[in-house]
């Protein structure tokens, strides 16, 4: 049975650089995977691919929830069902919290100012940052900007949430109110799909854990099995790099 | 008769005053027409040089190049004497609008353009992620940024077209510099040019200042 996100022999080439070799996942509705692996991997690709920030050759398809992700009229109704987090926050500048989280419903949706304007509170309350809303972001630390990108990305009562390396750009002290954050959210039954290098959070949180490599999923099992009996050796290898010191 | 006399006599610049600032309107509504349709003209340009389908990118691309680089008292001479031969007859201003807006929307669409390309593909990403089409990702992301970076060159540029409009002098517009050349052989004496002149430094230097400052707050901002 196709899964809620359905992607099948995904190809992406940079150039002559051939970045996604044929990757074949299905994702179920409510899953929480968490896609990990070394840099230049292709995991950042692989979901940029989801919401086609990045194209990808013809011989591929992606689904999500049956709907093809191609360029032109859909692409805007796939994006607008599936929320993303950046690396790098990305909050607009020049608006405030409150405005950035208004920003999309009531372009996209059409919703009212007041009803946009009640749910961004309501979004900031449940991140943790209700006093902020008048703020601008360059006021805000990496943690709470990226927490309100979350609220952002919330906003659109999205069926599914990207999240690109969300904690990679953050000082240390500040990874664990995101992370709390993201943890919340899984409870939700909001399809998860995160590329990370938190170890702790993919064995506390994910569903399933998708190790690749070379632009390849390696190796794909829920976290118990993953972390304590990994099948492949580069699994095993990456692990014993990333956990073992 | 000395020098004073001769450039800074205030009887004949007292009489030709009345001219000078017919003159002055004149020119301040050629500048004021010309720069806002080369804001319009070059924002155009501009989203065809960056979005349209290639053929017509190529040729947007074409023509900001050569606007910007044909001498504007050229292409004033060909609206204005060349084109009546292909039964094209502007008046004065309008000839003198026209050249100076196509070339004042060809630096105006290479500014913008330099506005865009300055804000980061994170911007562009987020909106596109949250499902904003193109419009929207211009109107309400892209642009608001993109304008207060560049206010100082387009105010550079309004500055430009200004002083530019002393030109249509020569097709007979009587602007600021035609009337004080008019009144200077009237009186026989230069004073109404020394006149223009300081009225055009009274209009353009407080802007010229402006932006100076405004540069430095900009680049402050980065810091």
């Amino acid at each position: 049975m196709p899964g809620y996100i359905s992607i099948r022999n995904l190809q992406k080439y940079y150039g002559h650089y051939h970045a996604l070799r044929g990757i074949d996942l299905e994702i179920a509705r409510g899953e929480v995977v968490c896609v990990v692996g070394p840099s230049g991997s292709g995991k950042s690709t692989l979901i940029r691919c989801i919401n086609r920030l990045e194209d990808f050759s013809t011989e591929s398809a992606i689904h999500v929830d049956s709907v093809p992700v191609l360029p032109g009229a859909n692409l805007a109704k796939v994006r607008a069902e599936v929320g993303m987090v950046f690396q790098s926050f990305n909050l607009f500048p020049h608006l405030t919290v409150r405005q950035n989280i208004m920003l999309a419903p009531r372009r996209v949706r059409g919703t009212s100012k007041t009803a946009a304007a009640a749910q961004a509170d309501q979004l900031l309350a449940r991140v943790g940052l209700a006093s902020q809303a008048e703020k601008y972001p360059s006021g805000l630390s990496g943690g709470q900007q990226q927490r309100v990108a979350i609220a952002r990305a919330l906003a659109m009562e999205p069926q599914v949430l990207l999240f690109d390396e969300p904690t990679s750009a953050l000082d240390p002290e500040m990874v664990g109110e995101v992370l709390d954050v993201m943890r919340d959210l899984a409870q939700t039954g909001v399809t998860m799909v995160v590329v990370t290098h938190e170890m702790g959070f993919a064995r506390q949180v994910a569903d399933r854990v998708i190790f690749m490599d070379g632009g390849e999923v390696i190796e794909s099992a829920p976290p118990a099995e993953f972390f304590s009996a990994p099948r492949e050796t580069r699994t095993r290898n990456f692990l014993h790099a990333v956990l073992d010191h | 008769m000395d020098l004073f006399e001769t450039f800074f006599n205030l009887e004949v610049l007292a009489r030709s005053f009345p001219m000078l600032l017919k003159g002055l309107w004149l020119t301040l509504e050629l500048g004021a027409a010309s720069i806002l349709a080369g804001l319009v003209l070059g924002l155009a340009l501009c989203m065809m040089r960056l979005y349209a389908v290639s053929p017509v990118r190529i040729l947007t691309r074409i023509y900001i190049d050569v606007f910007r680089s044909i001498p504007l008292l050229v292409l004033l001479i060909i609206v204005y004497y060349a084109l009546p031969f292909i039964g094209v007859r502007l008046s004065p201003f309008v000839s003198a609008m026209t050249a100076l807006t196509m070339v004042s929307g060809a630096y105006t669409a290479e500014i913008f353009r330099s506005g865009i390309e300055a804000i980061p593909k994170g911007q562009f990403e987020a909106a596109a992620a949250l499902g904003l089409g193109h419009r929207q990702t211009m109107v309400d992301v892209i642009l608001p940024q993109s304008i207060r970076m560049v206010i100082p060159p387009l105010t550079n540029n309004s500055i430009n077209v200004v002083k530019d409009t002393a030109l249509a002098s020569v097709v007979a517009m009587p602007d600021l510099l035609k009337q004080a050349t008019q009144a200077q052989a009237l009186a026989a004496n230069p004073s109404p040019l020394i006149g223009a002149a300081a009225i055009y430094l009274a209009f353009l230097l407080p802007l010229v200042l402006l932006v100076s400052r405004l540069e430095r707050r900009l680049s402050r901002g980065k810091a």
